[in-house]
């Protein structure tokens, strides 16, 4: 497979004042993100993954070693644009990352600064909305939308970029369980359609969608790998004082009582089935 | 309560008029203005009386929206009208005091009062019948020749269209900083006008940091979707003259001629 | 308002001292209004609101009366701070009440160790460069520096990562312990409220449509299912289970008591096998 995002030992630092010694937000982190896949950052506020996130489309540039998002470096001006069309980002904050006080105009926000002929971005505006479910709301103005609504509008402005990747920067921190789900399903959605997802998230029940989870804690890379093996590394995680799917947990704790439970249960679904063979 | 303030004014609908070029009603109402003052006598008014009147009926917006506008604005209407009607020196008519009212005044009033009503309902019509959104893109393209000379044209635009985005989005904050604030106890009503004013404090601070906040997100997220300035992007909504904005800029060429033509054969009021 | 609607409906409730009470009810079904009748933000056109023997809704009331009584905490408290320093945010509420210097200083110093906050250290940093959730406690604190017999948080969690999360329900109850006072708090996350709360209140549409204890209220999965709201996830596991036909107990509320339930019926099963 190859790799769409491509990070080599990336250093981020920075410092609120000139005199104060710097902050090193992300420290020496290599890692690649492959062509089509899923992969979910998870770690508390302050471990570096939302600095890590912004590296990847050139928001941020590295104080040290070089982020690829396919063939061009970041800090490359000439390539900028491309870079931050190939890995699209969608923000944390739902009102504060929409430009236009109505919808349509919003979604045609990006292709519109991509020079895309008019037609066209009619037909792609169109179609992204509709692939969010917000087809019926084009006219009306985002400020009277719901969360869950504005951040499916955000969404879109993304998707009508035509991305390769998009990386979402803990898209559902501010939403209710119903925000979130839409969410979560149109997340799901996009990557079943071939786009590379990276997800930001501090919520574990999410990651456990993701083929590849990587934990950061204290700028650095923790722990990387498939959920099954990342949650099984409950101590670990819960001395970077983060939790695991309440599944797993339960696994876990089924586990210390002397019954076998195969380390790939960490979802309900996996548990209710390991429980059932027992009927 | 603090959102229900709307701006703009725009009233919702697809007549001919809101389908009509930003441009052309900007055109439109700029040239009304100025025929609003080529005039100089009561028939030229009646003219242009029934010229809006005609404009209002093809809009659609209803009479009573429109006139519920001129309200706030009442006040002036009548400050201008008593101003005109006491102050003018002419053929006394009716006399009480160091007041008076001459004929010369009584038409002053009149003729002032008109103009002043007319000119207040066909600029608001501009406003009622095109989105704030088509407007500051009207503007932008309007103002198009000047960016060669180095007028940040789309950038004005971009800050209206942006200050309009975010002006029901703030409202929202200060509603709830308020609320959030009274419930430490906090009383904005009571005090002398110093009082007061510190009482705002409370809420300007976070008002504040909160408008940065807000201003430091967009700007990323703009940035993230390859906002670069004015410079190579393209619009979705093409702004294209199509026939009724041809016929539209007929009349008002017509219509100025026939103000100018009014003005020079009829006598004044004046 | 052109389109009134009623937003609140009819609603009958009484909470007795010391009780945490949660609140549950998707975006829209009337919580938030009903937290800002509850200290005289908002004043109902019909009907009483009493606190202790009070009836704050009656005319001449002191707002300032009302405050006293009950402190209501916003989603996202910390976007109101102002001060330059925490210890002068903190004694804004009490400032208000007109209380002299050394009473203000005293319940400063008190409300900051409350929520956990060492108050030597923080009282003359700026609430601006602390983090987000030290942020969150100072302006918890702020509110509670007022005393108030009944606290009010409007999902006090919200936005924050499981760590800080964690903490805050623990301050919570800290602050329950200590003062004994009675809390209502709002929340979507029903692993909170089933955790903390004596009395779970169901909101729905402007009405009030199940008040029981945790137990009560979240046996009844179908009736909340059908107004889109969920039972706690070790509750939906345990109807997983039961649903696939596993003989378990399924109104369980805690993760301790769903191990133990699994476990036995496993042990159980593996035994008799």
């Amino acid at each position: 497979m190859k790799n769409i995002i491509r990070i080599e030992n990336l250093i981020f630092e920075y410092s609120h004042l000139e005199e104060e010694p710097a902050i090193r937000a992300v420290d020496n982190v290599s890692l690649n993100i492959e062509t089509g896949s899923f992969t979910a950052i998870i770690g508390k506020n302050g471990s570096g993954k939302s600095t890590l996130a912004k590296n990847l489309n050139g928001l941020l540039l590295p104080s040290g070693g070089t982020v690829y998002v396919k063939q061009w470096d970041t800090r490359d001006d000439a390539h900028i644009w491309d870079v931050r069309q190939t890995a699209g980002m969608v923000f944390q904050n739902p009102d504060n990352q929409l430009v236009s006080s109505i919808v349509e105009d919003d979604v045609a926000f990006g292709p519109e600064n991509l020079g895309i002929e008019p037609k066209e971005i009619r037909e792609r505006v169109d179609k992204a909305l509709a692939d969010v479910n917000m087809g019926k709301y084009k006219k009306k103005a985002p400020h009277l939308l719901s969360g869950g609504q504005k951040q499916r509008i955000a969404i879109a402005g993304v998707v009508a970029m035509k991305p390769e990747c998009i990386i979402f920067d803990e898209p559902t921190a501010m939403l209710d369980p119903k925000g979130r789900e839409e969410i979560m399903s149109i997340i799901d959605e996009l990557h079943r359609e071939g786009i590379t997802v990276v997800l930001i998230t501090h919520f574990m029940e999410e990651a456990v969608r993701a083929d590849r989870i990587i934990i950061m804690d204290d700028a650095k890379v923790l722990l990387d790998g498939t959920p099954e093996e990342v949650f099984a590394q409950e101590e670990t995680l819960r001395e970077a004082n983060l939790e695991i799917p309440m599944a797993a947990s339960l696994a876990h704790k089924l586990r210390k009582r002397g019954i076998k439970v195969p380390e790939d249960v960490i979802t309900v679904e996996r548990l209710v089935e390991f429980v059932c063979q027992y009927k | 309560m603090i959102r229900d303030i709307t701006l703009g004014q725009y009233y919702a609908g697809e007549s001919l008029i809101h389908r009509l070029d930003p441009r052309v009603k900007i055109i439109a109402t700029l040239l009304f203005i100025v025929e609003l003052f080529i005039v100089n006598n009561f028939i030229g008014f009646a003219v242009c009386a029934a010229a809006l009147a005609v404009y209002v009926k093809v809009s659609k917006v209803p009479l009573s929206f429109i006139l519920r506008g001129l309200k706030p604005i009442l006040l002036i209407i009548i400050f201008t009208f008593c101003l005109n009607i006491f102050m003018i020196d002419g053929r006394i008519i009716w006399q009480l005091g160091f007041l008076k009212i001459t004929v010369e005044g009584l038409l002053t009033a009149v003729f002032m009062g008109i103009r002043l009503v007319l000119l207040i309902i066909g600029s608001s019509l501009l406003t009622l019948t095109t989105k704030p959104i088509s407007l500051t893109d009207g503007i932008e393209r309007l103002l198009g020749p000047l960016a060669r000379i180095g007028v940040p044209t789309h950038e004005i635009a971009m800050m209206m269209s942006i200050a309009l985005r975010f002006i029901p989005t703030l409202l929202e904050e200060t509603d709830k900083i308020m609320k959030a604030q009274q419930a430490r106890g906090a009383d904005f009503e009571s005090g002398n006008l110093l009082a007061r004013a510190k009482s705002l404090i409370p809420i300007l601070v976070p008002l504040f940091v909160s408008a940065f906040r807000i201003a430091q997100d967009l700007a990323m997220a703009m940035e993230a979707r390859c906002y670069r300035g004015g410079k190579g992007r393209t619009r979705m909504h093409e702004m294209r003259f199509r026939g009724n904005d041809y016929a539209a800029l007929m009349i008002l060429v017509l219509f100025l001629g026939v103000t100018i033509f009014m003005r020079m054969q009829l006598p004044s009021v004046l | 308002m052109p389109d009134e609607q009623l937003a609140l409906d009819n609603i009958n409730f009484d909470i007795y001292d010391g009780e945490i009470v949660g609140i549950i009810g998707h975006t829209g079904s009337g919580k938030s209004t009903l937290l800002q009748h509850l200290n005289g933000l908002l004043r109902p056109h019909s009907g009483t609101i009493c606190i202790g023997d009070t009836d704050i809704t009656a005319p001449g009331v002191l707002m300032k009366d009302i405050r006293r009584r009950v402190g209501l905490v916003f989603q996202y408290p910390e976007y109101q701070l102002f001060e330059e320093t925490v210890a002068k945010d903190v004694a804004f509420g009490p400032k208000n009440l007109g209380l002299s210097d050394e009473e203000v200083e005293d319940r400063v110093k008190e409300a900051i160790g409350l929520v956990g906050l060492d108050y030597e250290k923080i009282k003359d940093r700026s609430p601006f460069e602390l983090s987000g959730g030290q942020k969150r406690r100072v302006a918890i604190a702020g509110v509670l520096a007022m005393k108030p017999q009944v606290l009010v948080l409007d999902e006090p969690t919200a936005g924050l990562d499981p760590g800080a999360h964690k903490e805050i329900l623990a301050m919570i109850q800290e602050v329950h312990k200590a003062q004994n006072n009675i809390i209502i708090f709002v929340s979507h996350n029903m692993g909170d409220i089933a955790d903390l709360s004596d009395k779970v209140m169901v909101m729905n549409d402007g009405k009030l449509m199940m008040v029981g204890t945790p137990e009560e209220v979240f046996g009844q999965k179908e009736r909340l299912a059908e107004i889109g709201l969920s039972v706690p996830p070790v509750t939906e596991l345990m109807h997983a289970l039961k649903d696939a036909g596993v003989p378990v107990k399924e109104n369980i509320l805690n993760l301790k008591d769903a191990e133990a339930e699994i476990y036995q019926y496993l042990q159980r099963k593996i035994l008799h096998d």
